[in-house]
């Protein structure tokens, strides 16, 4: 098992077709990692094991036959609770899902599959992806694996913490505002999210559907790289999706690369270590030969309202569909509007219903202009900041969160607080630009030591460049390496 | 007065307004009915607006469905471009000025037949504006505008102490024009809609067929008095037929000016919503929220915007018939048909079509006009022939054309042509064909013909005589033995001018 | 623009936009609720001191241009499958509480 939780997903990959290990096997050793570590962690909702064994075997039995093997070939993945896979619960970590089971398998689910890899279930998120800490879900936080007293972040958290904790080498989360780059810096992993279009959300539940995108964890760059071309591609199930071709990695090192570093990612709240360590990236890098270049983006003080209330107004719509009709939670109550008010009261927590209630506001005859107009053209001023900024250097590269992991419960009572956690992830998303969270290493607090992360950033459909960047990161720092004391 | 001026009366109105309105019957008061017509057509594609379900009319509840148009989670839509196609060219038909960009908007209510919670609709930028349709009496209707939509499911109240919902037509595609408030009268509106319907089923938009759903009316509704503002608007839904459209508004305008004339502020005609109840013939307030919907539109995330260029106006351009009214006037002035001919002709493109080509290759509109109205229409929903439609007849314009050049030969009569016809259709034989194997054609044969003549003459002196003295219809005696003795093949013109002859008359 | 963050703290606003969004408040979520919104609001004030004249809104980072499908069948679901999920089935319909019609 050792053996197992040591590989990335190449290695795993590769090991299976040299018949090393089955797939079968694979999906033991998951889902004794799993066994071994999920009660206290909580990473996972739903677990497929059937049908995990059953695709394993069917994996080894095509291999033996002498079939071409794929490029994820036998590699056990968890999904976020957010995806669609025919026949499994997708719940959204929310009672209105409890229970609910797609009808039908998300493009980029098909994708992983047809690449051999392999679900073995669903992991445990914010509920409707709403949230910083997973202590949003109604079926209980998710512990980060470096110390389980603290959140591992969120909204992908259960993803983030099966890779953190060797489950899976490999999850899907997804990311709105930063709800995969965030958790893959306070579980130090890589989380990527790519250019908005470029992987399919068809089979994504959808929160933000401007902003919201499929997005690897990994432990990688690597493997967030393999995943990601195995993910993205046109989709005609999906009309925001780019009509482009899978992603394709860019060779080459990052000799005079121009690293822009704005002003605004370092702001008062930054934790006074977080910025030494995000310091020490920059140096790494500028040894690697790239020119570290001062940039200003004037407007990243607004992003946290622009995107709470584009993000909360795309929600108010796209949760409407929850009114005990045709699947889901039902609560009867008289009459049929009694109906949707009781089955939406029931089935929501309460970070759900004040987001809802926001974008119903800011959606409403006559605060319609002031707040959700507005918010559209500010959106443009934040996307105009990073194409003045890209004229002036090739990646802005930043830290990913303003802390390490926080304590369960410590920001419970102020939702402010919460939001304000994404105050570097939210600009990239609202351009829709490629960002990658890197592992840069270590702050303690209170006698732990906590995972941080690098967030590096690229130009509209330049993925392939940050993920340049951040492989030539990796290759000249080691804090990739280091692995969660799982078993403390 | 000389022709084409007009008289004013003492409030200075053209006297033309005093032809039109509604005098009440009370006071003797005349009112201006303003109206406006919503109507939602279904475009004639094969899948819906957003999915690969293809819907038909009837089918079985939710068998026509699939996670984009239940909403289900993570599902999203994907634009139909026959859809597309079709709006444009129903625009193009109307006259419209069709956007270059356009986009979708999302509006946000919550409805059991509403599956995603939101209808994806245009709000403030729709595909197309202006155009409008000009009436038979002249009148011109405008347009203001014309969006596409998709449909919402159907909800059936009538099942008992429930209600049912059946989504195979949520997201059917639809087209929702606008009216201008420029019609005046009952008549107007169902002649306006007789005349979109026949325009967006000449361009294969929409079948627009009010029995089947594929087509749905609501009418706004206001009076005032000549020459005071405009007043209080009234909406009408429910309304199924173009009749009932045409009995509602009438129902309504006489409903709402007895309103304002009660003298009871308390009576007179609030802005709501009613239903009207065929059974009864009146309107009825729904029973709904005061409120005003706010649907919160925003522009639709999930979908581009649209974008129709000048190459593809000019394909969809091309692609539109001669419309019915144009081909009307042109069947009265350059064919010598009747106005009623005509509109019969044109009620369907397939029939007006057919029309065309059989009269162009015979050369005889009027007889390839009289077969189809009294025959060949006739010969749709006859169980013995099996067409349900105009098209599913198993005839084509030449084989008409041929029939109406045998009569006018002389080798077929009528009675003959009719058995042709009919059996030209069940079984696809030509004319010709047929007329020898039924053994129709008829004796033209002059000598046989005078041989029966003579004989029918002998022992009537009085027909000659009364022939002679200028009653030639007294023949028609003779036409019997005539026909009887040729087995009924005779060509009656040229018996008759063949006694003629032989009496020595002109 | 004067105290567009205060209406939100009214208890009666809160109630009106529950009811648009079809949830259930009750007087002391309202309250509790109107308390957040101000806190929330207060903190977006910022946009509304920006100066966005002449700016285009952006609604997506797709920047994709008309996407169009063939108007051609996709197999639809069985009505069971589609209905599995139904929380109240009467024969293939949906079943819910009766209504009057009409929308809303």
């Amino acid at each position: 098992m050792s053996d197992y939780v040591s590989m990335d997903a190449h290695a795993l990959r590769d090991a299976t077709v040299a018949k090393k290990r089955s797939a079968r096997d694979n999906v033991r050793d998951a889902f004794r990692v799993i066994d071994a570590l999920d009660a206290k962690l909580h990473a996972f909702l739903t677990l497929d094991r059937d049908g995990a064994a059953r695709r394993a075997e069917e994996l080894d039995a095509r291999l033996a036959r002498g079939e071409e093997p794929g490029p994820l070939f036998g590699v056990p993945v968890a999904l976020k609770a957010n995806m669609c896979l025919e026949g499994v619960e997708s719940n959204c970590a929310s009672r209105m899902l409890e229970g609910y089971k797609a009808p039908y398998t998300a493009t980029f689910v098909k994708r992983l599959i047809e690449a051999g890899a392999i679900p073995v279930g669903m992991t445990n998120m914010d509920e409707f992806a709403m949230g910083s800490s997973s202590e949003n879900s109604a079926f209980g936080p998710t512990r980060n694996p470096w110390d389980t007293g603290r959140t591992p972040g969120g909204s992908s958290s259960g993803s983030a913490v099966a890779v953190a904790a060797g489950m899976t080498p490999i999850a899907l989360g997804s990311d709105t505002g930063g709800s995969v780059r965030q958790p893959a810096a306070l579980c130090g992993i890589h989380g990527f999210k790519p250019t908005y279009g470029r992987v399919s959300r068809y089979g994504l539940i959808a929160f933000g559907s401007s902003l919201d995108q499929v997005s690897p964890f990994a432990r990688s760059v690597r493997d967030v790289e393999l995943v990601t071309s195995v993910l993205s591609g046109s989709d005609r199930e999906d009309s925001t999706c780019l009509d482009e071709p899978p992603y394709q990695s860019e060779p080459g090192g990052v000799r005079g690369l121009r690293v822009g570093v704005p002003r605004e990612y370092f702001p008062d709240v930054l934790h006074g270590d977080v910025r030494a360590r995000t310091q020490e990236a920059l140096d790494a890098l500028r040894a690697l030969g790239c020119e570290i270049v001062p940039v200003s983006l004037p407007h990243t003080d607004h992003a946290i309202p622009t995107y709470y209330v584009v993000a909360t107004a795309e929600a108010s719509s796209n949760l409407a569909r929850y009114d005990g009709v045709r699947f889901g939670l039902r609560r009867e109550r008289g009459g049929l509007q009694g109906m949707f008010a009781a089955t939406r009261e029931a089935g929501f927590g309460a970070e759900v219903k004040r987001r809802i209630l926001l974008g119903t506001y800011v959606l409403s005859a006559g605060y319609h202009d002031a707040w959700y107009g507005r918010a559209l053209k500010v959106r443009t001023l934040l996307r105009r900041d990073f194409e003045t900024a890209f004229e002036q250097c090739d990646v802005v590269v930043g830290p990913t969160s303003p802390e390490a992991a926080f304590r369960l419960g410590a920001k419970s009572d102020d939702p402010v607080a919460m939001y304000l956690s994404d105050i570097l992830t939210v600009p990239v998303s609202l351009a829709g630009l490629p960002a990658i969270s890197v592992p840069c290493g270590f702050v303690t607090v209170e006698g732990r030591e906590l995972p941080v992360g690098l967030q590096i950033v690229g130009p509209h459909r330049g993925d392939a460049r940050v993920l340049r960047v951040a492989r030539a990161f990796e290759d000249a720092t080691t804090h990739a390496t280091r692995r969660a004391p799982v078993n403390a | 007065m000389k022709t084409g001026e007009s008289k004013t009366n003492a409030t200075n109105e053209p006297l033309r307004m005093k032809e039109i309105g509604y005098v009440s019957p009370r006071t003797g008061v005349r009112w201006i009915p303003v109206i406006g017509l919503e109507v939602h057509c279904q475009l004639k594609t094969r899948t819906k607006l957003f999915c690969g379900c293809e819907y038909h009319f009837g089918a079985s509840p939710n068998s026509i469905t699939c996670p984009k148009c239940t909403g289900q989670p993570g599902a999203l839509p994907v634009l139909n471009r026959e859809a597309l196609a079709l709006a444009v060219r129903a625009a193009l038909a109307l006259d419209c000025r069709v956007a270059e960009q356009s986009k979708f908007d999302r509006k946000n209510y919550f409805y059991c037949d509403l599956p995603k919670g939101y209808q994806i609709s245009q709000y403030d930028r729709p595909y197309c504006t202006g155009g409008g349709i000009q009436l038979a009496s002249g009148k011109f209707v405008r347009l203001t505008r014309i969006h596409m939509e998709e449909d919402a499911g159907k909800a059936i109240h009538d099942r008992g102490d429930m209600t049912l919902v059946d989504l195979n037509r949520a997201g059917v595609p639809l087209i929702e024009s606008v009216t201008e408030a420029d019609i005046q009268t009952a008549e107007e509106a169902h002649d306006y809609l007789t005349s979109l319907k026949e325009i967006l089923q000449y361009v294969g938009a929409s079948d627009c067929d009010m029995e089947k759903g594929s087509l749905r009316c609501d009418v706004n509704i206001s009076v005032h008095p000549v020459g005071e503002p405009w007043r209080t608007k009234v909406e009408i839904k429910n309304l199924n037929s173009f009749r009932f459209v045409a009995a509602a508004i009438e129902y309504e305008i006489a409903r709402q000016v007895e309103a304002y004339e009660s003298g009871d502020p308390a009576q007179h005609p609030v802005q709501e919503t009613r239903l009207y109840d065929p059974q009864k013939g009146v309107t009825r307030t729904m029973r709904s929220k005061e409120s005003a919907h706010d649907y919160r539109y925003f522009a639709e995330p999930d979908l581009p915007p649209v974008h129709v260029d000048a190459a593809w106006l000019a394909r969809e351009r091309s692609t539109i018939p001669e419309l019915p009214a144009s081909r009307r006037a042109r069947y009265v002035a350059d064919m010598g048909l009747s106005v009623k001919d005509a509109g019969v002709l044109t009620s369907e493109r397939v029939v007006a079509d057919f029309f065309e080509a059989a009269a162009r290759i015979s050369g005889k509109p009027k007889e390839c006009s009289n077969w189809i109205q009294n025959e060949l229409l006739r010969m749709v929903g006859d169980p013995e022939v099996g067409a349900t439609r105009f098209e599913e007849i198993a005839l084509r314009p030449h084989d008409l054309a041929s029939l109406v050049e045998l009569v006018d030969k002389g080798t077929l009569q009528t009675n003959g042509a009719r058995t042709v016809l009919r059996e030209m259709v069940k079984t696809g034989k030509n004319a010709r064909t047929l007329v020898t194997e039924l053994g129709l054609e008829q004796v033209q044969d002059t000598a046989a013909i005078e041989r029966w003549c003579r004989e029918a003459l002998v022992g009537k002196e009085k027909i000659v005589e009364d022939v002679r003295a200028g009653k030639p219809n007294a023949l028609n005696a003779l036409l019997g033995p005539v026909m009887k003795a040729s087995g009924g093949k005779a060509n009656a013109q040229l018996v008759r001018e063949t006694f003629l002859r032989i009496l020595g008359v002109s | 623009m004067t105290s567009r963050t205060d209406h939100a703290s009214d208890g009666d606003v809160v109630r009106t936009i529950a009811a648009l969004a079809r949830l259930d408040i009750d007087e002391r979520e309202a309250a509790a609720l109107g308390r957040q919104f101000q806190s929330i609001l207060k903190q977006f004030e910022s946009l509304s001191k920006l100066d966005v004249t002449g700016v285009e809104p952006m609604v997506s980072a797709s920047g994709a241009q008309s996407v169009l499908r063939d108007d051609v069948p996709v197999p639809s679901l069985p009505v069971d499958v589609v209905l599995a999920n139904a929380p109240a089935r009467v024969e293939d319909f949906y079943r819910v509480p009766k209504t009057v019609g009409g929308d809303e």
